[in-house]
């Protein structure tokens, strides 16, 4: 069977994904939240495992991230709302955590849980390249699993293309050099940073992450890339509007 | 030593190997954001360190500024309290008053280096971030210190220094609000300033070259420790070396030069908090398993569920979750000997050796003094402690342990 996100990445149109905190702004909303996304016409989800240190992340996800902790939020149990997830969505999912949750519940248990499940792919954005290769591809493969890498307006184009090699399903652009939920607009030196890498044809095509908020933050980052990914944005919305008002946040990307 | 001989002959074995492992531990788990960063380092960082006019500079920096080298002395009454002969390398008699200054001023001239402009930094007790602040009063450069806004209110002589000196103080409001928080917030700086700053770690962690150079840099310690002690007892190496860890920058130093010297015992004094077992603890080698933090795997507390867990000790320079990569590779070798020393034999040390030798020790470097707590030595035992940093900026957590006001 082919991947969920091979099959969307074909789809003729840009694509949009949410990324959110499961366990946040209550335990039990994950299932929700993703079914919500999706009668929405949601292209694709990051289910956000929570971390205690999340490094690239900016206060709004580091603040959910605390919140579904101390709500109880666990790897287990995310694995336990998600299990009979694939009888009711079926969009890609994809699972995005630091590394030391999965290397504690156990890499290969990790990646089988998510094939049980209905799990696509993976974003561990402290897991690097090489340690990646050299340890955990194969697993990952065997498990179906596609695991997403990120590039930044200072990757240079060698580590680009390397990544590109590396990758078998899409390229995670962030879109300026911050953590997420950071920046407010695109300049000009977004732009560029967009241009130069569609002029590089890669293999994998490319989603932009990191400051996309409302419609015209997606138009840019889609203009070239295949399609955004909106975090914080979408986090800030569920805490001010709650997990009710879904559709309307959609609605106003697209 | 020829130069290409003291960069390889600390190569592997207990120190890092080329990609920063020592042992399973160390590494640089890094979000892609940091690799562009932490890769020039990684490339540079030894070739520059060993240029002949970097160590000219460095060494210079070390004798004139920083005080170098500090004394090895002699404890007598201490000794005869402990029944062995004890040693105190004086780290506390530096500039800015703790070992932490050896490093800082090796990584300002790496940042120069560089071309880097900005530096920012996180500091627990406030001992890095002055010796930080130091050098970037020193060098010109812009200066942004993380701390943990409980460590603000418990170190406040440091912060004033810090903002004397002309440093920005960042006070950092998450998760425990601590030397971890600190270190989160100082890296997310990094990521979003990834082209003018240059990040100075303070302590032997961090992903790969951080845990390898900043030890490199504490190494004078040792270095000094073997010519000093040949100076007083005839012989370069000691029965043991004595330091206690948070992140383990003191101890690196300290034990550098005699990691390979298998007849040298190597002692290590964790902070065991209200009790191992209290849940109020940092006593990583006790209660951590591998993990990653702050980009490297390393020993660290956290939950079954993979979590950081916050640590506790009345000192703020050793309340880390984790451990320098190096120091986890000594404890699951067994080359080293690990120990931990509650907030009470730390403080009741620190008093002795006050009185007895009329040096104020920091909180910190009081748990050093209690291994005596917890480990017997032979008369003719020749044992050099660490004596990382000076009491000064602890006066107020002292005043009020023993009711001195």
């Amino acid at each position: 069977m082919s991947n969920r996100i091979t099959t969307k990445l074909q789809e003729d149109k840009k694509l949009l994904s949410i990324y959110f905190t499961a366990g946040y702004p209550a335990l039990n909303d994950t299932v929700q939240i993703i079914q919500d996304l999706e009668k929405n016409g949601v292209d694709m989800i990051e289910i956000g495992l929570p971390f205690s240190d999340p490094l690239a992340d900016g206060p709004t996800i580091q603040e959910s991230s605390t919140a579904a902790l101390k709500n109880g939020m666990t790897t287990e149990l995310l694995f336990n709302q998600l299990k009979d997830i694939r009888k009711t969505v079926s969009i890609p999912l994809i699972i995005m955590g630091y590394f030391n949750p999965m290397l504690q519940y156990g890499v290969e248990a990790f990646c089988k849980k998510c094939q049980e499940i209905g799990i696509d792919g993976l974003i561990m954005p402290d897991l690097p390249l090489d340690v990646y290769q050299e340890d955990y591809e194969a697993t990952f493969k065997k498990y179906g699993l596609i695991n997403v890498f990120l590039i930044t307006p200072q990757t240079s184009d060698i580590r680009i293309r390397q990544i590109d090699d590396a990758s078998n399903g899409f390229i995670y652009m962030v879109s300026s050099a911050s953590v997420t939920g950071s920046k407010s607009g695109f300049g000009q030196e977004q732009e560029s940073y967009f241009e130069r890498i569609a002029a590089m044809n890669l293999k994998n095509p490319q989603i932009v992450g990191f400051g996309i908020k409302d419609e015209e933050t997606f138009q840019q980052a889609t203009k070239t890339a295949k399609g955004a990914i909106i975090g914080s944005a979408f986090i800030k919305h569920l805490t001010s509007k709650g997990v009710n008002s879904i559709s309307e946040f959609v609605k106003a990307i697209r | 030593m020829q130069k290409e001989d003291r960069i390889n002959s600390h190569i592997g074995g207990f120190n890092a190997d080329e990609k920063g492992y020592y042992g399973e531990f160390g590494g640089a788990f890094i979000p892609e954001m940091l690799y562009p960063n932490v890769e020039e380092l990684r490339q540079n960082y030894i070739k520059l360190m060993y240029e002949d006019s970097f160590q000219k500079e460095f060494n210079q920096l070390l004798k004139d500024y920083v005080g170098r080298p500090s004394p090895l002395y002699f404890a007598k009454r201490l000794s005869e309290k402990h029944g062995c002969k004890i040693y105190l390398k004086r780290e506390d008699l530096n500039h800015t008053g703790a070992h932490k200054v050896n490093n800082t001023i090796g990584q300002i001239l790496m940042a120069q280096k560089l071309g880097k402009t900005r530096i920012i930094a996180e500091t627990g007790a406030g001992q890095h971030g002055v010796a930080t602040a130091t050098v970037c009063a020193l060098m010109g450069m812009e200066c942004i210190v993380y701390m943990g806004e409980i460590d603000i209110a418990r170190q406040a002589p440091n912060v004033a220094r810090m903002k004397m000196l002309g440093a920005e103080v960042r006070p950092a409001k998450s998760g425990s609000r601590t030397l971890k928080d600190a270190t989160n917030e100082a890296i997310r700086d990094w990521i979003n300033n990834p082209v003018d700053t240059h990040y100075i770690i303070g302590s032997a962690i961090g992903p790969h070259p951080y845990p390898d150079m900043v030890t490199r840099f504490q190494s004078v310690i040792s270095e000094e420790i073997k010519w000093q002690l040949k100076e007083h007892e005839g012989r370069e190496n000691p029965d043991y070396v004595v330091a206690c860890i948070g992140g383990g920058s003191n101890a690196a130093g300290t034990y550098y030069h005699f990691l390979d010297e298998p007849e040298v015992g190597i002692i290590a004094v964790e902070a065991a908090g209200k009790g191992i077992n209290s849940g109020e603890s940092a006593a990583t080698s006790a209660l951590g398993k591998v993990g990653i933090i702050h980009g490297c795997k390393t020993m660290l507390m956290q939950t079954l569920d993979g979590q950081i867990t916050e640590p506790y000790s009345i000192s703020a320079g050793l309340d880390y979750p984790g451990v320098g990569p190096m120091h986890s590779h000594l404890f699951k070798s067994g080359r080293a000997e690990f120990y931990s020393a509650t907030d009470d034999e730390a403080m009741a040390a620190g008093l002795e050796l006050s009185q007895l030798e009329g040096i104020i020790p920091a909180i910190e470097t009081g748990h050093a003094f209690a291994i005596f707590e917890h480990k017997n030595f032979k008369k003719d035992d020749v044992v050099v402690i660490g004596l990382s940093g000076r009491g000064d900026k602890d006066l107020n957590t002292y005043i009020d342990y023993f009711k001195l006001a």
